[in-house]
């Protein structure tokens, strides 16, 4: 990866940064300083740099190219709203909401397995089609499950995604993907994107490899899918559809592959364009595939397609300091 | 002594070629063993057979005694067999660092969730992974070069950087596809000064193709000259050279031409 290798920030200062961001939306929710529209938009954003990000894993990192993140969004969705509405609705939301979130991603992630092993004989457009297949199942599976509402859909879900709460897991995941590319896992996804002969050469299991992306992106999307659950309060299958996955994709591919900076950076404009073109209408649909096309045309890995910001990098990845000779 | 490598019978057949047929040789520890051959006499094949890539219609490779039938490239490759390529595969879009890191990966023990939540041995481990990568590029003459894309090094050092990665695997064989393909003549001497180095810096056992004669010639302790797939001749460099079937076969009838 050619990295920006400038110098890592002073220490403490990400986090300074970190505390301070976490700490404003506890005020701005507890105030109400900013009114619902605004709200609404800072959760979708958060959101959607969770997707982005997770996966970013998949089609960035390892390369490969999954069209099925809006299915692990939709487990996740409707296994929170289970959580939350039927099986813990007692609960006090302050344990209770977690507890449907992080359930929410272990469906998806235990479903991102399966489909993690079947990466192991297919690649490419081939694998590209089976995650559209499973797509396709999740959503006609969901529409014909009685207990979940079938194809009028959920309703009736707490509005219990809060701008402090989405600001937490945004964090916790770009924090948790961060040290995972950082890491042998991490360095092992990106060698079955590089050459994956050499690869196995090397020792890389790539099997294993294959499944830790697979996994960890599923069930960060499953976890997207229970916050963007409690935010509309309503879900019914047909929002999980290829137009869902279609916009994360436009997003990983906007801001660039295998980056956490990118992620952030597309999911940022993303959200933004998509609402300043909101007046346009129909013409919004044109605009952004064609934002699209013309980012492939002269920037075919994204902004930020393969680099970082140096403030994302692990400090012991940079050179150590040299005295001179 | 006991072989390192012990290639039992090994046919390989795709679908109606047959590449490789009978082949047996045994690999000595601390030989360079050379494996020799014309075009498509089934010499890498032969390499990818015993690192794991194709499984042979029939035969066994032993590594330590050990059969590594079935066993996964990853496997292999763990447990102490190391490779280069032909046309050099590196991870051209990754450091120098991260190349040779990935292999050194392969010892390094920490589970998944704790890599994500940094634990502190994680973390440590990670810290002593680069350490001891940055060692081996020092030894290998890339260690300026450790914070640079792969692909941008020029042809030697990419070639330098693939013996290095393999070697951070700490194998106990290192198998060479023709380390001084594209090479000249003095690149090449040097290049025998550097297998030497190899050696016996890490006492490494070794096997490598080449079509370099002069190379094999010099360098090898044991020969095996393949043609069609099958072993036509085993031996020192005295003897292969000597042997007619060889002459006859590949040298040609003029002595000391390729």
């Amino acid at each position: 990866m050619t990295r920006w290798f400038r110098q890592p920030p002073p220490r403490g200062v990400l986090l300074t940064l970190l505390a301070a961001g976490l700490a404003a939306c506890f005020v701005i929710e507890q105030f109400g300083l900013v009114d619902d529209y605004v709200r609404f938009v800072l959760i979708t954003l958060g959101i959607n740099i969770i997707l982005c990000v997770s996966l970013n894993l998949v089609n960035g990192w390892m390369g490969e190219f999954s069209v099925g993140h809006a299915g692990f969004m939709a487990l996740g969705a409707y296994l929170s709203a289970c959580v939350s509405v039927k099986w813990l609705a007692w609960g006090d939301p302050l344990w209770m909401f977690p507890l449907a979130v992080i359930g929410g991603g272990l469906l998806a992630g235990a479903v991102g397995f399966l489909l993690g092993l079947l990466s192991f004989k297919t690649r490419g457009d081939y694998l590209a089609i089976i995650t559209l297949a499973f797509l396709m199942i999740v959503k006609s599976g969901l529409e014909n499950i009685p207990y979940v509402g079938g194809a009028r859909g959920f309703l009736g879900i707490g509005n219990q995604t809060t701008l402090l709460s989405t600001a937490i897991w945004t964090v916790l995941t770009l924090w948790a993907i961060r040290n995972l590319v950082y890491s042998r896992f991490g360095r092992g996804i990106v060698a079955v994107r590089e050459d994956e002969i050499a690869a196995n050469a090397m020792g890389v299991d790539t099997r294993k490899a294959k499944l830790a992306a697979f996994v960890v992106s599923s069930f960060f999307g499953g976890v997207a899918g229970a916050l963007f659950a409690h935010q509309l309060q309503f879900i019914n299958p047909s929002v999980f559809d290829l137009v869902k996955s279609t916009e994360i994709l436009v997003m990983v591919y906007l801001g660039g592959v295998g980056s956490l900076a990118g992620s952030i950076l597309g999911a940022t404009a993303f959200t933004f364009l998509s609402q300043a073109l909101q007046p346009l209408g129909t013409w919004r649909m044109v605009i952004l595939p064609l934002l699209l096309v013309l980012l492939m045309i002269f920037r075919p890995r994204g902004i930020m397609g393969m680099r970082e910001f140096s403030w994302f990098v692990p400090r012991r990845e940079f050179p150590a300091k040299e005295e001179k000779k | 002594m006991k072989p390192l490598l012990e290639v039992r019978d090994v046919t390989m057949r795709f679908g109606g070629l047959l590449a490789v047929s009978d082949l047996s040789f045994e690999v000595t520890p601390g030989h360079a063993h050379g494996i020799i051959g014309p075009n498509g006499a089934g010499k890498t094949t032969a390499f990818n057979i015993i690192t794991g890539i194709y499984a042979p219609t029939a035969g066994d490779v032993l590594f330590r005694g050990e059969s590594l039938a079935g066993q996964r490239p990853s496997n292999i490759a763990r447990r102490g067999i190391a490779r280069t390529f032909q046309n050099i595969r590196l991870f051209r879009d990754l450091t120098v660092l991260d190349n040779v890191r990935i292999a050194s990966d392969a010892h390094a023990r920490y589970a998944l969730p704790g890599a994500m939540v940094q634990l502190p041995a994680a973390r440590r481990a990670e810290q002593e992974t680069i350490t001891r990568c940055l060692d081996l590029l020092e030894k290998f003459g890339l260690g300026d070069a450790a914070y640079e894309r792969a692909g941008d090094l020029s042809y030697g050092s990419q070639r330098r950087l693939e013996i290095a990665r393999a070697m951070a695997l700490q194998p106990a064989l290192l198998l060479l596809d023709e380390p001084a393909a594209g090479m000249n003549s003095a690149e090449t001497l040097k290049l025998v000064e550097f297998l030497g180095w190899l050696r016996d810096h890490f006492s490494v056992t070794m096997l490598l193709i080449e079509h370099h004669m002069q190379l094999v010639m010099t360098f090898c302790d044991r020969i095996t000259v393949l043609d069609f797939g099958k072993t036509i001749a085993e031996g020192t460099a005295a003897e292969v050279r000597s042997n007619p079937k060889v002459i006859e076969a590949y040298l040609g009838p003029e002595d000391g031409h390729e």
